[in-house]
């Protein structure tokens, strides 16, 4: 056993339980849940984020915003483990008068900080909570999860221009970076290379990693949080459908559930460790 | 008759409420200068963040700051503000219903020399469209400063609208009240609904039509959301003929708003006054309001025409 299996165990049960929700709710985005879920695992159980899921709104909490809100799925499910709710509310994703919508509501459910789905609003409600922070004198951390396509959006790039110009150091902005989008490959639908280079230029201090290798992340993450500098970007390789095999890589499982075949195999390979 | 334009009750505002809750901070995108929060940067330059010329991500920053705790005010020219953040506004502060005030100064045309790219003529549909937002034109300075200092303790996202232009001063300094309309002259020919600086314009005209043996009373809107239904289906009631006046689109602004509302509850005639969907131009906002009909002669001329058309 590895210095990370807890981790990983609970990673390989949480894709099992997003396939599921995807499954029952019919719709939604299986690629992008299943390729950012190890960045929220390793946030959320890697003692990385300070959090009380009994009191969701103590102020002294890490905050963070999942920008790429479509992969909202990933996100409850990591709540539900965490404790913020009952993990039976997660099968009712996409129903109506549910608190699981469609893409993250912070009115409608605990520990959403921020309501997001449409791409680029995230990041600009990090720099506000992060400057806030300044205000406020409060030492907590904003984690900002984004997705590579979303980095096209305009505001990502006017946000990235504030926090630098804040210098704000609680941020980190962690770019789940699958290489796909909805109408194909990242770099044939608008390049958004050379990203380090660009994150650097923007004044952040910028990691790549293997956004599912637990060592990685959770090592890129503490040293993150301990930057008093400058905001920092971490770059985290992705695999899109990452650990169900016939989804990964592929573009057709952006924004598709698994019919009741595809989710049966699915769980099957993740039982197998395939 | 004292002139000061609405801005300027905007920075004065913002520095009083800065005083009061410690929780204020203050946006603006490059502009501050003109829309006057430099006021509150000069006394707390701690809760003063210029996002420079990004009006969408001030918007988005606006929301986190909510989001945390404090009490943002974010400023623009109001066709930029409305315009370029709209997206942000709907998604990060509508519908998670924030507390961000957001003003939007230099609306309409009296803008002047700067010409049609920086006069918003739709800013007021823009905003009233979104759920949860609050829309207030207010009709000179005394009603802005009133307008600020209540916005503190409104819930919500709210839109406030000012002008660059001088403007008679006319209102009573008095606390404001949102979803309030003012009857600032009783009459009984027929009902004009104005806001903004066009309240004082529309008084005018009701003096020239006096004359004539019109007597038009005229209700200042300043709130056009939430509208007033009381006070403006008891005036129409009483009228039984109706007019509305706006330094904006005729298509989506204040008159919209009156006769989307009284469609429903008193099929009535409403005579729209506005910029008949166009945009604006270049030129002294006086030589703008005369080709553009917002004088009290040509006011009272269209009035008069439809009374007695």
């Amino acid at each position: 056993m590895g210095e990370f299996s807890n981790l990983e165990k609970i990673a390989r049960d949480l894709r099992k339980d997003i396939l599921i929700m995807l499954n029952k709710a019919g719709s939604g985005h299986s690629g992008g849940s299943l390729s950012v879920l190890d960045i929220l695992v390793a946030l959320y159980f890697g003692g990385i984020m300070n959090y009380k899921p009994e009191d969701p709104e103590w102020e002294d909490r890490d905050r963070l915003v999942l920008s790429k809100g479509h992969a909202c799925p990933a996100l409850y499910a990591v709540l539900a483990k965490a404790g913020f709710f009952d993990r039976d509310l997660l099968w009712t994703l996409r129903k109506l008068g549910s608190p699981l919508q469609g893409h993250p509501d912070s009115k409608k459910l605990k520990g959403i900080e921020a309501s997001t789905g449409s791409l680029g609003n995230g990041i600009s409600q990090a720099v506000g909570m992060a400057l806030a922070a300044k205000v406020l004198k409060k030492r907590y951390k904003v984690f900002c999860v984004m997705g590579d396509g979303e980095l096209q959006e305009g505001i990502v790039w006017e946000a990235f221009m504030a926090a630098n110009h804040y210098k704000l150091s609680n941020l980190v902005v962690i770019i789940d970076y699958n290489g796909l989008q909805i109408d194909g490959a990242c770099n044939q639908v608008m390049n958004i290379n050379p990203l380090k280079d660009k994150l650097e230029a923007f004044g952040f201090r910028t990691y790549e990693i293997g956004g599912h290798v637990y060592k990685n992340l959770i090592d890129t993450l503490t040293t993150a949080k301990r930057n008093v500098i400058s905001p920092t970007a971490i770059i985290a390789r992705t695999v899109k459908g990452y650990g169900v095999s016939f989804m990964a890589n592929r573009v057709e499982y952006h924004g598709v559930a698994p019919a009741d075949e595809e989710l049966e195999k699915a769980l099957k390979e993740l039982d197998n460790g395939v | 008759m004292e002139f000061k334009a609405t801005r300027e009750a905007y920075g004065k505002a913002l520095v009083e409420i800065g005083k009061i809750d410690d929780k204020v901070v203050a946006l603006d995108a490059d502009l501050s200068g003109s829309t006057k929060s430099a006021e509150f940067r000069k006394q707390f330059p701690d809760r003063f963040f210029n996002l420079g010329i990004a009006e969408a991500n001030m918007a988005g920053v606006a929301a986190g700051l909510a989001l945390s705790g404090l009490k943002p005010y974010a400023s623009s020219f109001a066709v930029f503000i409305t315009g370029r953040a709209f997206e942000i506004i709907r998604q990060s502060i509508c519908y998670q219903n924030l507390h961000v005030v957001l003003c939007g100064s230099h609306s309409g045309i009296s803008v002047g020399e700067d010409g049609g790219s920086h006069q918003s003529v739709a800013d007021i549909a823009l905003m009233r469209s979104l759920p949860n937002m609050k829309v207030i034109v207010p009709a000179d300075y005394n009603e802005t400063y009133q307008a600020i200092l209540s916005s503190l303790n409104m819930d919500g996202p709210v839109y406030i609208r000012t002008s660059r232009a001088k403007s008679p001063v006319f209102m009573q300094d008095e606390p404001f009240e949102v979803g309030r309309s003012k009857v600032v002259k009783e009459g009984k020919s027929a009902t004009l609904f104005a806001c903004g600086m066009m309240v004082y314009l529309a008084l005018e005209a009701a003096e020239l039509l006096k004359g004539g043996g019109v007597e038009l009373e005229v209700v200042n809107v300043s709130s056009i959301k939430p509208l007033d239904r009381e006070t403006i289906y008891n005036s129409a009631k009483k009228t039984g003929r109706v007019f509305s006046l706006e330094e904006h689109s005729i298509i989506g602004g204040l008159g919209s708003a009156i006769a989307e509302f009284l469609t429903e509850e008193l099929p009535i005639f409403v005579h729209k006054i506005g910029l008949e969907d166009v945009f604006g131009e270049s030129g002294s906002k006086d030589d703008l309001f005369c080709k553009y009909g917002f004088t009290k002669e040509a006011i009272a001329e269209r009035i008069k025409e439809k009374l007695n058309g």
